[in-house]
């Protein structure tokens, strides 16, 4: 059977140049960076090539770089660790309703130690009005924190307006850039930001790494204490293969951005154009032109999200999905609620990540094999039945 | 897809009594859009059994398979016997549901259980005798 791997939001495959550029350090470079002695060496010269790998994606200094486990790290680290360094200011910071888990939960964790959060709102596209960023922001606002793109419907938010305010009111801006870092052109001077989070499995690198890049002269207190790995701001013996493996695939992301780019965009806009067309009934989530190159996400009325992803599975394709039955926590995506979806539609979520790895045979073949599952799932939907019943007697 | 038995699986790719009853002598609905699950059960009673039994589900993979193997428990069993059917019978019957899929999805036996007091209720009202 044909096997199509479309959840490029949830990880991209290594690329084999990375892994080769890891390898080494799972065998004869496997000393401790920061020993001083001989094997010493290679894993520490191979961690500053990495850093520059790092700064370089994103327009900033090797310095200002700090390795981390995950992306999620990078955002507890950049939501605790400011809030804590900058407390003295005051204990308020600004979050968008459609952060992911990792800023939302880090700042109900600052709630119970006294901080206080202000969400704001999306549209129907999934955007932040960067107004609406503005009136939120309080005397004892110290942090605001919005992603640059969305990693649910991939829309890409207005962070350089957002910068400005930020600015203009001498307040600390992060950004939740893993979405986005490798992926798309990013750079920190330009968005006006102070700090930025990024994961190396969402451009062709591998997972359990990323880094949090913040801007030389920004105070934070570390998450981990102990010894002092990365300039003292997250103790810990390093990820050396990890991060050697961030970095190649950052230096290779920066290369080859504009053709990477083009080769996607062409495969997402095949099935945001011939989806709905193949399928009645399907909404676009999401904005036309500000949206992530290789991201096309719907909901399909009246079936839910888990069980189309389960038989498009037994067709060979992986995909992904905001329903509640998909989520461990059992609830619908924040995202889409945020923008307003009905709860009903919500459930019947699906999310396509397309890599530079797909071809167009693949995005040819969902759209040969969607149909029918949606027939199938309607046909045993009572939704679909009240929906017909009403078209019938209207 | 390793969270579900291979009879969860086998049930929601081949799911029995799929659609709906023509003028059914009850009809049951559990569940609602917010959780994810919702059932829709019809059922034809003769001579207090129940002769046929169809469902209507939009859901996950644990609720589609939920609401078949409920189907299949209650077709050609009389009343009292299909009251006795209960969630972790039905669980039991599927060789086990992940833990935090047990109550959401796990809907189809009280779905069933309302089509028959419909039944009853109208029978009660001095419906069909």
């Amino acid at each position: 059977m044909k096997k199509v791997y479309l959840d490029n939001t949830s990880t991209t495959a290594i690329l084999p140049e990375v892994r080769d550029a890891m390898l080494p350090f799972l065998g004869e470079y496997f000393g401790n960076p920061s020993c001083i002695h001989e094997w010493g060496d290679a894993p520490r010269e191979a961690l500053e090539v990495a850093r520059e790998q790092a700064a370089k994606l994103i327009g900033g200094a090797s310095e200002e770089i700090v390795f981390t486990g995950s992306g999620t790290e990078s955002n507890n680290f950049a939501i605790k660790g400011l809030a804590m360094a900058n407390q003295k200011k005051g204990k308020h910071i600004v979050v968008s309703a459609i952060e992911h888990f990792s800023v939302l939960n880090s700042c109900k964790t600052l709630e119970k130690m006294g901080f206080k959060y202000t969400t704001v709102p999306v549209d129907k596209f999934g955007t932040v009005n960067s107004e609406d960023v503005r009136k939120a922001i309080r005397e004892d606002t110290i942090l605001v924190s919005i992603m640059h793109a969305n990693n649910e419907v991939g829309t890409i938010q207005p962070i350089k307006e957002i910068g400005k305010i930020t600015k203009e009111k001498g307040i600390i801006l992060h950004t939740d850039a893993v979405a986005t870092a490798g992926t798309i052109p990013v750079d920190v001077k330009d968005l006006g930001v102070d700090a930025l989070s990024l994961a190396a499995n969402m451009f062709y690198g591998p997972k359990g790494v990323g880094a949090l890049w913040l801007k030389r002269g920004v105070r934070i207190l570390p998450l981990l204490d102990g010894g002092v790995q990365e300039g003292g701001r997250r103790a810990g013996t390093e990820n050396v293969a990890g991060i050697v493996g961030l970095g190649k695939a950052a230096e290779i992301a920066l290369s080859q951005m504009p053709a990477r780019i083009a080769k996607v965009s062409v495969l997402r806009d095949r099935l945001l154009n011939n989806l709905p067309e193949k399928v009645s009934h399907v909404i676009i989530t999401g904005d036309s032109v500000k949206r992530l190159p290789g991201h096309a996400s719907f909901c399909v009325e009246f079936i839910e999200g888990e069980s189309m992803l389960m038989l498009l599975n037994s067709q060979g394709v992986a995909v992904t999905s905001g329903s509640a039955c998909t989520s461990r926590a059992l609830l619908a995506s924040h995202v889409l609620l945020a923008m307003g979806l009905p709860h009903e539609i919500a459930q019947s979520s699906l999310l396509f990540g397309l890599s530079i790895q797909n071809t167009l045979e693949d995005v040819d073949y969902v759209l040969e094999v969607m149909p029918p599952i949606v027939e199938r799932l309607r046909q045993m939907s009572p939704l679909y039945a009240k929906f017909l019943k009403q078209k019938k007697g209207g | 897809m390793p969270v579900y038995s291979d009879v969860v699986m086998e049930h929601f790719m081949h799911p029995r009594n799929v659609g709906e009853i023509e003028n059914p002598d009850g009809i049951g609905e559990e569940g609602n859009p917010v959780c994810g699950d919702m059932m829709t059960f019809y059922i034809k009673v003769n001579d207090n059994r129940l002769e046929d039994v169809k469902f209507k589900t939009f859901g996950c993979g644990a609720a589609i398979a939920v609401s078949s193997m409920v189907s299949e428990m209650a077709k050609g069993k009389t009343i009292e016997e299909v009251l006795k059917i209960t969630p972790q019978s039905v669980a039991d019957m599927l060789q086990g549901l992940p833990k935090n899929k047990f109550h959401c999805s796990n809907l189809g036996a009280q779905a069933l259980h309302k089509a028959i007091e419909d039944y009853q209720s109208k029978q009660k009202a001095g419906g069909k005798s």
